[in-house]
């Protein structure tokens, strides 16, 4: 079974996945931007802007990767989504332009401080519009309802991510992201030798965990009237309990060890916990792209195509991985 | 040709504005990194803080523009499918590669951006100018990639087509459709001439005022040696775009010269404004057998009109053939400028840099932004000029654009958020390459 159009929903989803375990917390960091109070509020932001700074592009680009590859692997499921869930995409993109502009505007701004007050607004709206519209959009292809919309006949702002469950996917996408920034920036503090500071992430860390949890909670409830598809596909299936079990695990043991102050292992559960998260949503829609109708076999380029296009993502990978490495190590190691 | 409908219009007009902004940020993405690393491999070499300080400068340039080029490259990937789903739905399993390939030459270019700006106490001095190198290099690479597609828009290859769609999908020589290499060459070279024009023109500004400033004529000396053999070569390129167009696009070939009857012979025009409806281009200076020898190396050779065409086939010739006059415009006077720099040197009294006269300053500063208008003009030139097809004889455009109606609010959108990026870059620019060299003036 594993031929080339699942292998490339696999790179697909993974190449998501990593898109919210990087992307999806520079995003977050715009949440904790937001609400830096207390006496280091300042230096609260100094710390997200400096942790999120040489990385945020490169984060950014497997939004990108997972775009081209979705495009030239499954041409019909991109012409699909794309037409369908033009309105929420458009303002995705508009998020993303803002956000990203900003943050490189407020760098450039140098010691202007009311330009660096405006850009920082605008980069806190984009952080915190862009997940959730994400979240929308994914809960839309997830419940079946863009699939089975058919093309609107004109751009409407209305449509199925405007459910109570797409808003409440798109909410859950926001706090998982606030969750991975916290937790990140409580390793990136105590990097910084200030316990204060860490302590500060690490209360913002256990307090979105546990939103986290409720909303994964609501979102579950929701689908079983929402998005009958994906509830089943998340409690029927041989694995799903398995996996729910393990997400769960992983989600109590990064409270666990956020509490007891063990952050680099927090980091890593919190990231297992997220990556398992969007795991179970692309594997209780297989083998739907988009359902009910587009499946990863139904919507997929001839195999020449894929088959290509997997050598060159690995060959691609060859690149990536060991660059990817050495600016991990460079900017998030060895403090 | 039936009147393309409202939606159309808006569809072609956010795709034109959105390309029309990100080219100038993709241009420069390929150029600025390769004078930032020469300016800190000069350093390295010569311990010169003069050095230092340019290579700083032009990397904080890089660092917004790059910014700004990547979301909105992000933009035109989703505008693919947003605005020209049927298009993707027919071309993406054909050319979706070299799209792959930018994303990963991308991705490259992002992580040691990262590294390089952020890097420089963190990394050895080695290291340091190597990830430079590698932004420059995956910038090229990304242009190639990208370039590689809109080579296979204008010259279609790699696929048979069976009742309307696409079988026996070659990918591989899609990626390499015939033409690319000329395309790519030509594009590159524009991306180099464009940006090294504009910062020399920045620093021939401060020259004019403070003649003496090392920093200034260091500045300017690196951004003259890429815009020298850049200007050079690019009318060559030209040349070569040119027939191959002449060969795979004869409506494009017909369109930006002007040219509505077949003939023998055909004369170059000069300007000029042509009358689709007379069918003639009036007040243009015409050099005789000229077209026939630039586009095919002989005087004789014959030149299909646009009339030969049917008129739903044909580009709109007053877009195409005002652009391209543009073009050659432009690049006609930087190959000028550039000469005139190259005499400069070879008569020069010192052993470094040229003995630049106010005058030679005053034509740099002159031609500091043609390299970007002959980059849009040309961009013009060969996307109106592809026109009425997405797909250059097999797909319509307006059998390309989305079904969805209202595509006036996108268009007014990304107009507007477009309009003011645009001024916002324009003043931080402004700030950071308007300032005199600091202590290292006079």
């Amino acid at each position: 079974m594993l031929d080339e159009p699942v292998l490339l929903g696999a790179v697909i989803l993974g190449a998501l996945i990593l898109y919210m375990l990087f992307g999806g917390a520079d995003f977050g960091g715009g949440v904790w931007q937001l609400v830096a109070t207390g006496p280091r509020a300042a230096r609260q932001r100094a710390l997200i802007a400096q942790a999120i700074a040489p990385i945020w592009e490169a984060n950014h680009v497997w939004l990108i990767l997972v775009v081209v590859i979705l495009f030239t692997g499954f041409p019909p499921a991109f012409a699909a989504f794309s037409t369908r869930l033009h309105a929420p995409l458009l303002a995705l993109l508009l998020a993303i332009v803002a956000r990203g502009a900003a943050f490189a505007f407020r760098s450039a701004a140098g010691d202007r401080a009311r330009e660096r007050r405006g850009w920082s607004a605008v980069f806190i709206a984009g952080s915190l519009a862009a997940p959730v519209l994400l979240g929308m959009v994914v809960a839309a292809v997830a419940s079946g309802d863009a699939g089975t919309a058919g093309a609107p006949p004109a751009l409407s702002w209305r449509g199925p991510w405007l459910t109570p469950f797409a808003i409440a996917i798109g909410l859950f996408a926001l706090a998982l992201c606030a969750f991975l920034a916290a937790v990140y920036l409580t390793v990136e503090a105590e990097g910084e030798g200030s316990r204060p500071l860490s302590d500060d992430f690490r209360r913002r860390a256990f307090y979105a965990g546990i939103i986290c949890g409720a909303l994964a909670l609501l979102t579950f409830l929701l689908s079983a009237d929402s998005a009958p598809r994906l509830h089943a596909g998340l409690s029927v299936r041989r694995w799903s309990w398995p996996l729910h079990v393990l997400t769960g695990l992983a989600a109590i043991g990064a409270l666990i060890a956020i509490l007891a102050r063990r952050y680099r292992l927090a980091r890593g559960l919190a990231a297992a916990q997220v990556a398992l998260v969007v795991l179970g949503w692309g594997v209780s829609q297989y083998p739907y792209l988009m359902p009910p109708y587009l499946t990863l076999w139904s919507a997929s380029a001839p195999r020449q195509t894929q088959a290509l296009l997997l050598i060159a993502v690995g060959a691609g990978a060859v690149v990536l991985f060991p660059s990817l490495r050495l600016l991990f190590r460079v900017f998030k190691s060895t403090r | 040709m039936p009147a393309p409908t409202p939606d159309l219009i808006f569809a072609r007009g956010q795709m034109a504005l959105s390309l029309a902004f990100h080219i100038v940020f993709a241009a420069v993405g390929v150029a600025l990194p390769a004078l930032m690393v020469v300016a800190e491999a000069l350093y390295r070499r010569t311990g010169d803080e003069v050095y230092l300080e340019l290579g700083h400068r032009w990397a904080k340039g890089t660092a917004i523009l790059f910014a700004v080029g990547a979301v909105s490259g992000t933009v035109l990937s989703f505008e693919l499918g947003l605005l020209w789903p049927r298009f993707m739905a027919f071309g993406g399993a054909i050319i979706g590669m070299p799209f792959s390939l930018e994303g990963f030459a991308f991705f490259t270019e992002a992580i040691f951006l990262g590294i390089y700006l952020y890097g420089w106490e963190r990394v050895s001095a080695r290291v340091h100018l190597l990830s430079g190198l590698a932004v420059a290099v995956s910038g090229a690479f990304s242009a190639l990639f990208v370039v590689l597609a809109n080579a296979w828009m204008n010259a279609p290859a790699g696929f048979r087509l069976v009742d309307g769609a696409p079988a026996d999908v070659q990918p591989l020589a899609a990626m390499f459709s015939p033409g690319w290499a000329v395309e790519v060459g030509h594009v590159l070279l524009s991306s180099y001439l464009a940006t090294a024009a504009a910062m020399a023109a920045v620093h021939a500004v401060f020259l004019l005022r403070s003649p003496r400033s090392r920093f200034h004529r260091a500045a300017l000396g690196i951004a003259m040696a890429f815009v020298v053999p850049a200007a050079l070569l690019q009318p060559i390129s030209g040349d070569a775009s040119a027939r191959s167009v002449a060969i795979r696009q004869p409506t494009k070939l017909a369109a930006l010269e002007g040219q509505f009857e077949t003939e023998r012979g055909a004369p170059l025009r000069v300007g000029g404004w042509p009358d689709p409806i007379a069918g003639t281009t009036r007040y243009a200076l015409e050099i005789p057998y000229g077209l026939s020898l630039l586009a095919f190396h002989d005087p004789h050779a014959q030149v299909r009109g646009l009339d030969s065409f049917p008129p739903a086939d044909r580009p709109d010739p007053r877009v195409v053939h005002v652009a391209f006059q543009i073009m050659i415009g432009c690049g006609s006077l930087l190959a000028l400028v550039a000469l005139w720099w190259v005499i400069a040197w070879l008569r020069r009294r010192h052993r470094t840099l040229p003995e630049v006269s106010r005058r030679l300053l005053a034509a740099v500063v002159v031609c500091g932004p043609l390299g970007f208008l002959a980059i849009e003009a040309g961009w013009a030139v060969t996307e109106v000029g592809r026109q009425p097809w997405v797909v250059y004889g097999v797909v319509r455009t307006a059998d390309a654009v989305t079904p969805m109606t209202g595509l006036a609010t996108p268009f007014a959108l990304v107009g507007v958020v477009y309009g003011v990026l645009g001024v916002v870059v324009a003043v931080l620019l402004g700030r950071l390459f308007l300032k005199t060299g600091d202590a290292h003036v006079g």
